[in-house]
């Protein structure tokens, strides 16, 4: 029962998916504007960062230029995230083999 | 352990695949990659080798310490390459164009892809790469050390 009722919500999950996916429809219909699904009105940010990237960082890898230099602090969160998992997996092994003891 | 047949392959693939992953890591302001990617693909290397031989026939080879002390190394240089550019603001690419190390002018549009470029991004690439592979490496250590014991 549990298996059906899971497999039931699962397609219609799936349905909705592949509905907006084949027929994208009009996002931007109750503003007046026509947005189309994969042609972003508003491209500023990602026109500045193609022209400006080589310039400005020297890298030709544009996505290394915004990972470590525009959003380097968001880098540095997830270097911490990954010092923590570590840190969180050596104490929880850690504690499991005291209780064995 | 496994057989010798495995045994030879995973020390001749072990070299290439350490190879690769500093490949990696080294042109990550070149190539898609980075210091994420090319540790992930170190540490796999070492997951590949401690699969091989096992875990107690590593111990002095591939040290846990080690790898912690990677790991901490890693990030407190990360630290330090985005402080280093206090001057202006913090993560502030001082290097770049600028002549000095990794300062090599470059102009918008397409180039061969020049290894001295980029500023701090080259040194930042290998302080995550070498933390990233400390991190993974030191997960996999930990995972097999401890799942005899619970067994």
């Amino acid at each position: 029962m549990r298996n059906a009722l899971l497999a039931i919500s699962l397609l219609i999950v799936f349905a909705s998916l592949l509905y907006v996916a084949i027929n994208p429809g009009d996002f931007g219909a109750a503003t007046g504007e026509h947005l189309v699904f994969g042609e972003p009105k508003y491209s500023d940010m990602d026109d500045y960062f193609i022209h400006n990237g080589q310039n400005q960082t020297g890298a030709n890898n544009i996505v290394t230029s915004i990972v470590f230099d525009y959003r380097g602090f968001d880098t540095l969160g997830e270097a911490s995230v990954l010092f923590t998992a570590v840190l969180g997996t050596g104490v929880a092994l850690r504690l499991l083999r005291r209780d064995r003891k | 352990m496994m057989s010798k047949i495995v045994r030879t392959q995973a020390s001749f693939l072990y070299t290439l695949i350490l190879i690769f992953g500093f490949y990696i890591v080294a042109h990550g302001h070149l190539t898609p990659g980075g210091g994420f990617q090319g540790g992930a693909v170190i540490a796999t290397g070492i997951a590949l080798i401690v699969v091989a031989y096992k875990f107690e026939n590593i111990k002095g080879w591939v040290k846990k310490s080690m790898l912690t002390t990677a790991e901490s190394i890693g990030l407190l240089a990360f630290i330090i390459t985005g402080i280093s550019g206090i001057g202006v603001s913090f993560f502030y690419n001082w290097l770049a164009n600028s002549g000095l190390l990794f300062g090599r002018v470059v102009h918008y549009g397409i180039n061969p892809g020049y290894i001295n470029t980029a500023g701090t991004l080259p040194i930042m690439n290998l302080a995550v790469g070498i933390e990233v592979l400390g991190g993974l490496g030191v997960i996999i250590m930990y995972f097999l050390h401890y799942a005899k014991e619970v067994k």
